[in-house]
């Protein structure tokens, strides 16, 4: 297995994920992007068969995409096998940075299922229209009605499942006419406790969440529009079992404003430009465990200014796409330690020293049209990130590490890509080379005492770390006939100065029981292959067969095995399908984890294997549409963890669900 | 109407600008004094000696001591007198001294003398501290004695203690004063007692520190460096790291030139603490 020249097969999700829209998505092939369709409208929004699940449940059907768990809430997405470190998560474009040290509110946690309209993935370097990224990147792109003629939707969506006790409900109102829009979406999710198989109760796992989110968009001109968004989201007594600690409050309130002009008969065809705010709030602590050594609060702020300006145009054989782009962010987060000596002076550091990171850069791309049936795309990006650490507290104390540490630090990153796509007859291939770099994140660069639960170590950052950079390839091949589908994937990076975490044994931890300090440094290589392949076959009118796997391997320079690597994975599918009625029996399993490393906290995850079951039907009143979802999730109860399961925390057992959508 | 209020602005200005004149004298008086406060005043029939320090009052440990002479009759302060100190501990079966500087002038011009004196005990209900100060004004010899007060401190700032070459020494806290989450400029004194009433400073050792914190699983910090001298006669000076606020235990060993250890142990898992320490918390 540890031969890379061994054939690793996956599968793609395109045909399991989004056969409601075929056309769409044999463009996006050629595109290289893979689009998670999450109810785009109101009209495919029956289509999921869960369709008030969690945003993290539908992200984790991609291939490319896997969930490290911490919990049952706030999933964080890896994409290609690559951490929030070395991907970029946008909402519709905006740069927004979770305030959590220990990675506890990523950017998907900010958002609903209800008011997303897809999510587009990106593989590798092509991801890096809003900011450099190694690994690839998720833009979540929100739902709006768009102009119109006018229309007014109500919907009600309600849910339970059984497993959690988890409520869920929500409404939308969608109004658009010619010069208007309004989008509204409300959300609120309320779950107890979940059970592991055998209902064991896994502690400390319940969550609430109320999700606010409002688009308004209005003509000022033919073809110009304003929009304005507001996402309002406020988790609170959100429990983490493989954690010590739980989140109190998470809050986000994101907001932005846009303008935008599609030019008709022009060689440009959409400018766009947005200016936005972001402000984060996440309140980590521990006062509802027993029993832990030292009681600790750890809240964390997180806020963002930015802006981008879109530019799309075509001449002759060539499209055109600029994007110029800034952000500045504040990230501070503190942690107080409450002595058992009731008399003894608080125990205070910063962990986050108040770090401004300052980044102005463009992305140029050329789509160029060699022949009806292929063409070649060029990009660059470039970029200037600047790290000023803002609080004297916090420069103190980094310098009793880094004694001639300087308050500032400026980096240039650079990346660029070259793919190729040739598509004929249901055949299409893909290969691409590109180059990226990234910049220490504000954790890798300025941690101080970041405790690690996983793998038991307390982590330091290193402000002198240099840029980590990858050297990419990727190829892609497929063939859709009348009867089938099928699709192979690879890509495989190479890194420079691999950012990873070691072991000094001079230093003495901090947190108590920890395994020792480690120090935030760089592997000279490391490399990372993924490999994916998808079949669907479409046995008649009704039935349609679906198998997908994926298989990746990630080595450092010394041929261990790094973190957070997917062993073979599958997921095969039977779907039934009748005017309104859907039925689906699906397999989801991974194969023993056999590329394991004890050094980050990692041993061997089991195989296993579970089904799941679901139905829909809808129902039709006059104009009144009643949608019923339900659903068993691991249907046999089994006991069974991932390998991205945060320190072996049990999976869910059996879960029964029912979703309803009402649509007026 | 506007030449009169010019007038009487002018006025103004010339009054203030005066009573500022003569106020020079008592300013320069009162600069000297800024950033302390009086301990106590102790008199004779000619003089009254008032005591100063940062905190405006003696406790155990390191003291530094600002004082000056006011000459009684003529309500003056003796910008010239050579002056010196002998604090006396009595206990109920023996008296002792602690160590002590000498006593100097700060600024020729001024009227403040300086030095410090390390208290290695506070005084107790039965056993208190007195301080004579001897000095000469124009050839002419006078001494003050006076009970003085010397409280404890809720943190140990002060080890004395026999070392293993059969030495007794005394070991103080004197800096940083005011810590910071940071490395700290650490200062230490280090007096060995050739008798009851002389305490020289101690010269060529080197005190090895390890900063812990008790309450949070007795961890270290890194980057210290042990205090040494910089001279014969000079206090240890060393750098203490403080990776978060709260209660430090800075545990300490004292060793020789040649690595002997006199006193004090190395902390490891089994040993949490060593016979000789200093404590801060902030």
């Amino acid at each position: 297995m540890k031969n890379l020249s061994t054939v690793f097969l996956i599968f793609l999700s395109f045909g399991f994920l989004t056969a409601q829209n075929k056309e769409k998505d044999t463009t996006k092939i050629i595109q290289l992007k893979e689009i998670v369709l999450i109810g785009k409208k109101a009209a495919t929004y029956q289509k999921e068969a869960k369709s008030l699940g969690t945003i993290d449940e539908y992200l984790n059907q991609s291939s490319r995409i896997n969930m490290i768990k911490r919990g049952a809430y706030a999933w964080e997405p890896i994409i290609n096998n690559m951490p929030t470190e070395r991907t970029l998560v946008t909402i519709d474009g905006m740069r927004i940075f979770g305030a959590c040290t220990d990675k506890m509110d990523p950017i998907t946690s900010y958002v609903e299922v209800t008011n997303l309209s897809e999510a587009v993935v990106q593989d590798g370097q092509s991801g890096s229209l809003f900011g450099n990224t190694i690994g690839g990147s998720i833009d979540l792109k929100r739902n709006k009605t768009i102009f119109g003629e006018k229309k007014l939707e109500v919907q009600l969506q309600s849910g339970f499942e059984s497993n959690n006790s988890q409520k869920i409900l929500g409404s939308s109102v969608n109004f658009k006419n010619e010069i208007f829009y309004f989008d509204l979406d409300v959300m609120s999710r309320n779950a107890e406790n979940y059970s592991a198989a055998n209902n064991q109760e896994v502690l400390y796992s319940q969550f609430n969440k109320l999700n606010f989110s409002n688009i308004l968009g209005f003509q000022i001109k033919e073809n110009k529009l304003i929009e304005t968004s507001i996402i309002y989201d406020n988790a609170t007594d959100v429990g983490y079992p493989a954690l010590t600690m739980d989140v109190s409050l998470a809050k986000a309130l994101i907001t932005s404003i846009k303008y935008e002009v599609i030019p008709k008969n022009s060689i440009i065809e959409n400018w766009e430009t947005k200016i936005y705010f972001n402000t984060i709030k996440h309140v980590m602590d521990d006062t509802t465990r027993p029993n832990v050594p030292i009681h600790m609060d750890m809240p964390g702020w997180s806020e963002t200014f930015g802006y981008y300006s879109k530019l799309k145009y075509r001449f002759e054989k060539h499209h055109f796409l600029v994007n110029l782009n800034s952000f500045y962010n504040k990230s501070l987060a503190e942690m107080t330690m409450y002595p058992n000596n009731p008399n003894e002076n608080l125990m205070f550091m910063l962990t986050w020293p108040d770090v401004r990171t300052f980044y102005n850069g463009v992305f140029l791309e050329d789509t160029y049209d060699l022949s009806r049936n292929s063409n070649l795309t060029l990009n660059i990006s470039l970029g200037s990130h600047i790290n000023t650490v803002t609080s004297e507290f916090g420069l103190e104390s980094l310098q009793i590490f880094y004694p001639e540490m300087s308050d500032t630090k400026s980096r240039f990153l650079k990346s660029f890509g070259a793919n190729y796509h040739f598509s004929k007859l249901g055949f299409h291939c893909h290969f691409g080379v590109a180059y990226s770099e990234r910049a220490p994140s504000v954790s890798e660069g300025y941690g101080f005492y970041l405790f690690n639960s996983f793998d038991g170590y307390d982590n330091i950052g290193n402000p002198n770390l240099k840029n980590e950079t990858a050297i990419e390839g990727n190829f892609s091949i497929g063939l859709q006939k009348k009867k089938f589908r099928i699709k192979a994937n690879a890509s495989y990076f190479h890194f420079y100065d691999y950012i990873i975490a070691h072991t000094d044994f001079s230093l003495s931890p901090m947190t108590i029981g920890a395994n020792g300090v480690r120090v935030y440094s760089s592997l000279d290589t490391a490399t990372i292959l993924n490999t994916s392949l998808s079949v669907e076959y479409f046995i008649n009118q009704f039935f349609t067969w679906n198998v997908q796997t994926s298989y990746a391997i990630g080595k450092t320079d010394d041929n261990e095995n790094l973190p957070f690597i997917s062993p073979l994975s599958y997921i095969s599918s039977l779907r039934f399908k009748k005017n309104k009625f859907t039925s689906e029996i699906k397999l989801v399993g991974n194969a023993t984890q056999s590329n394991f490393n004890p050094e980050f906290g990692e041993d061997q995850t089991p195989n296993f294997a579970i089904l799941n079951i679901n139905a829909g039907y809808t129902f039709k009143f006059g104009t009144t549409k009643l949608m019923l979802k339900t659903g068993v999730e691991n249907l046999f109860d089994k006991n069974y963890s991932t390998y991205s399961d945060w320190n072996n925390i049990p999976r869910m057992g059996g879960n029964f669900y029912v979703n309803l959508n009402y649509v007026f | 109407m506007k030449p009169y209020f010019k007038k009487i602005a002018i006025l103004l200005i010339a009054t203030i600008a005066f009573a500022s004149c003569s106020k020079e004298v008592n300013e320069t008086e009162m600069n000297e004094l800024e950033g302390l406060t009086k301990i106590r005043e102790l008199s004779n029939s000619t003089h009254t000696i008032e005591l100063y320090s940062k905190k405006g009052e003696l406790t155990l440990g390191f003291n530094e001591i600002k004082l000056r002479i006011l000459d009684n009759s003529s309500d003056i302060l003796v910008k010239n007198a050579q002056v010196s100190w002998l604090p006396i501990m009595h206990m109920m079966t023996m008296n002792h001294s602690c160590p002590k500087s000498t006593v100097e002038k700060v600024a020729d011009e001024g009227n403040l003398y300086e030095g410090y004196i390390m208290f290695q005990m506070a005084e107790n209900v039965s056993e208190y501290w007195d301080l004579t100060i001897d000095y000469t004004i124009d050839g002419v010899d006078y001494s003050i004695t006076s009970e003085i007060n010397v409280l404890a401190t809720d943190k140990r700032t002060v080890n004395s203690f026999t070392g293993s070459d059969n030495v007794r020494y005394l070991i103080s806290y004197l800096e940083p004063t005011e810590p910071k989450v940071a490395i700290n400029d650490l200062k230490i004194g280090v007096w060995k007692m050739d008798n009851m009433m002389s305490f020289p400073i101690a010269d060529d050792y080197t005190v090895k520190i390890d900063p812990r914190m008790p309450s949070m699983g007795n961890h270290s910090s890194p980057n210290n460096v042990n205090a040494t001298q910089s001279s014969a006669g000079a206090f240890y000076e060393g750098k203490l790291s403080l990776t978060m606020t709260g209660y430090w235990k800075i545990n300490l060993q004292l060793a020789k030139a040649d690595g002997t250890i006199l006193k004090g142990e190395e902390i490891t898992s089994t040993v949490e603490s060593s016979s000789i320490f200093f404590e801060i918390e902030f």
